[in-house]
């Protein structure tokens, strides 16, 4: 970013700081709702009333309440999403290895159908998927619930990754085998390591897609022991009508990881958006 | 990339090592570990996407009711699912919905996108930080924006509302997701104001890739700025156009968690879209015969938006 701000000195410097004007108040209006959550989570004496345009005072009662409801589905969400990035990345990195590097035959038919499993709509497959899942006893469980939303993360990963390691050196690998290491050890040792940024990229991905999922715990969940913090926001409304001050504290607790990961993992989120649009 | 062994010609690696034992045996045992990297998730791919969309076919034939999930029993009834849902309004009025939430939302986001991309590829000081920053509301998991916005939308003691009645705009009281008549709007607005970040992103980057000069070339033929953005803008942008607006209409026509944190597809059905309609047939009716039917549809309206862009992909290549 520093160096966008240091550029050409021949615009006029007072049209310049009016275009960041404009760009503050653009950002105001979007991310109002997002403040408005916040404000109202502050606010949670005010339940069904209306909501003062700025916190009176600093009331985390609504939190502490937030935490207390859905402390438990906040981290049955980490404990989903982390199971279900590292399913993603171990089905991927390998595929996207094989696809860019193998020449196998019908490498691009897989690759052709991996960008069309995006247009499959998700509730057709938790539809076919829940009558599998009661036949296989994974209704309800941790295990299917991360593969399901492993499931949301593999293609991107698979696309992001073989567009990066089609692009290493074909001698760094050949040298890798010369010094008499196999396919797998050439893989760990060589390819993984210089992948690191695309890893990265897939496994940010995979997890804000899983943490965001809200269809599969809706769909694959009949009971409450696999409640992730989406779902249990929605049954929160419904629960609470007159409690908002608490809800919309759940809620930007569930904010909260996409907002770490925007700050510290900005270039590989601009990377993703990036890589994801080549599909 | 530290390889300091790299003295080897590529011609060196191509001379197999192997010493004895049969070439052709070798070759075959290296394809096959080969292969073993690729199948895992040929094998994932195909159990959670393939097998659902035929699973979804075999399915909308046949007859399940909340019994079947004692009984196990969900004997095939011919075209009766098909034809049920097909006689039923409210599966035209969801393919309306599906179809205008689509088109509006896809609009919405695509021109204020666009106009944010052109606004910020413009350098001024903060620039990149704003940009950044406008991608938040995309990283909130949907549920959570459709609930927010639920409060704001709230007709007595929403913000907007008491936004709208401080300006003088509008009596204060628009019920925005009461009313059968406002509330398809309204879920299309909240769906605009979450695709603005991603529409915005994506142009950004095709806006980045044009070369200046042609911008410089076409301001010293005396072109206007529309004139060159309409001339010179646009038409490099294209290819960056098709992916966004395929992108946007995959993941928009599908749509469910919006509208179940908004409106659960109320009031009187007025936001019932293809996505909702397959959620409520299947599992709170439990007729997943009939929520497949119209899964399949939603199925054949995602392949047929395929097979046109892919035909207009291929035109434009050639």
């Amino acid at each position: 970013m520093a160096s966008q701000t240091t550029t050409a000195p021949t615009a006029a410097p007072r049209r310049r700081w009016g275009s960041t004007i404009a760009g503050v108040l653009i950002l105001c209006v979007m991310l109002f709702p997002l403040y408005w959550m916040l404000n109202t989570a502050l606010q949670p004496e005010s339940g069904l009333l209306k909501v003062d345009p700025v916190p009176g005072g600093l009331d985390l009662s609504g939190f502490s309440k937030a935490i207390s409801d859905q402390g438990g589905h906040l981290l049955t969400s980490l404990v989903v999403s982390l199971g279900a990035v590292v399913i993603c990345l171990a089905i991927a990195a390998p595929a996207a290895y094989g696809l860019a590097r193998f020449g196998l035959r019908g490498s691009k038919t897989i690759v052709f159908g991996t960008l069309i499993t995006q247009m499959v709509p998700g509730i057709v497959i938790a539809n076919a998927l829940y009558n599998s899942y009661v036949d296989l006893g994974l209704v309800n469980s941790y295990f299917g619930l991360m593969l399901a939303d492993a499931s949301l993360g593999i293609p991107f990963s698979i696309v992001l990754m073989r567009s990066f390691m089609v692009s290493i050196p074909g001698e760094v690998i050949e040298a890798a085998q010369i010094d008499g290491a196999g396919a797998v050890r050439t893989f760990l040792k060589v390819v993984l390591p210089m992948s690191r940024n695309s890893l990265i990229t897939s496994g940010l991905f995979a997890f804000l897609f899983s943490w965001s999922d809200f269809m599969f715990a809706l769909t694959l969940n009949t009971t409450d022991e696999v409640k992730p913090v989406t779902l249990g926001i929605y049954q929160y409304i419904g629960a609470h009508v007159g409690d908002w001050g608490s809800v919309m504290a759940a809620s930007v607790l569930s904010a909260v990881p996409a907002a770490i990961l925007l700050v510290l993992a900005q270039k590989y989120i601009a990377a993703g958006i990036a890589g994801g649009s080549v599909k | 990339m530290t390889t300091p062994t790299v003295t080897a010609t590529p011609a060196a690696g191509a001379a197999k090592p192997a010493t004895a034992a049969d070439p052709n045996r070798l070759r075959r045992r290296r394809r096959l570990a080969q292969w073993g990297f690729v199948a895992p998730a040929v094998v994932f791919m195909l159990l959670f996407f393939g097998y659902p969309l035929v699973r979804n076919v075999v399915m909308s034939f046949q007859h399940y009711t909340p019994k079947t999930f004692f009984t196990g029993e969900s004997p095939f009834n011919g075209t009766d699912n098909w034809s049920n849902v097909f006689q039923d309004a409210l599966f035209g009025k969801a393919l309306w919905h599906t179809l205008v939430f689509t088109a509006g939302s896809l609009l919405g986001q695509f021109c204020i996108g666009l106009a944010l991309a052109v606004f910020f590829n413009r350098r001024f000081p903060l620039g990149g930080v704003l940009r950044s920053l406008i991608l938040l509301p995309w990283l909130v998991p949907m549920v959570v924006s459709g609930i927010v916005w639920r409060r704001i939308l709230d007709q007595d003691t929403g913000v907007l509302n008491t936004f709208l009645d401080t300006v003088g705009l509008g009596s204060g009281h628009t019920p925005w997701l009461t009313s059968p008549n406002m509330a398809l709007l309204s879920v299309i607005l909240v769906n605009i104001w979450i695709g603005i970040p991603f529409n915005m992103v994506i142009l950004y980057g095709g806006l980045q890739e044009i070369p200046k000069e042609l911008h410089e070339a076409a301001a010293l033929d005396g072109a206007s700025a529309w004139r060159t953005f309409r001339s010179v803008t646009l038409p490099m942008l294209k290819p960056v156009v098709t992916v966004v607006l395929v992108l946007g209409f995959m993941s928009t026509v599908k749509i469910l968690d919006l509208i179940l944190a908004l409106t659960d597809g109320g009031p009187a059905d007025a936001t019932q879209t293809l996505g909702t309609l397959t959620y409520q047939n299947s599992f709170v009716q439990l007729d997943f015969g009939a929520g497949a039917v119209v899964g399949n549809v939603l199925i054949l309206i995602s392949a047929v938006f395929a097979v046109f862009y892919l035909r207009a992909n291929r035109t434009e290549g050639k």
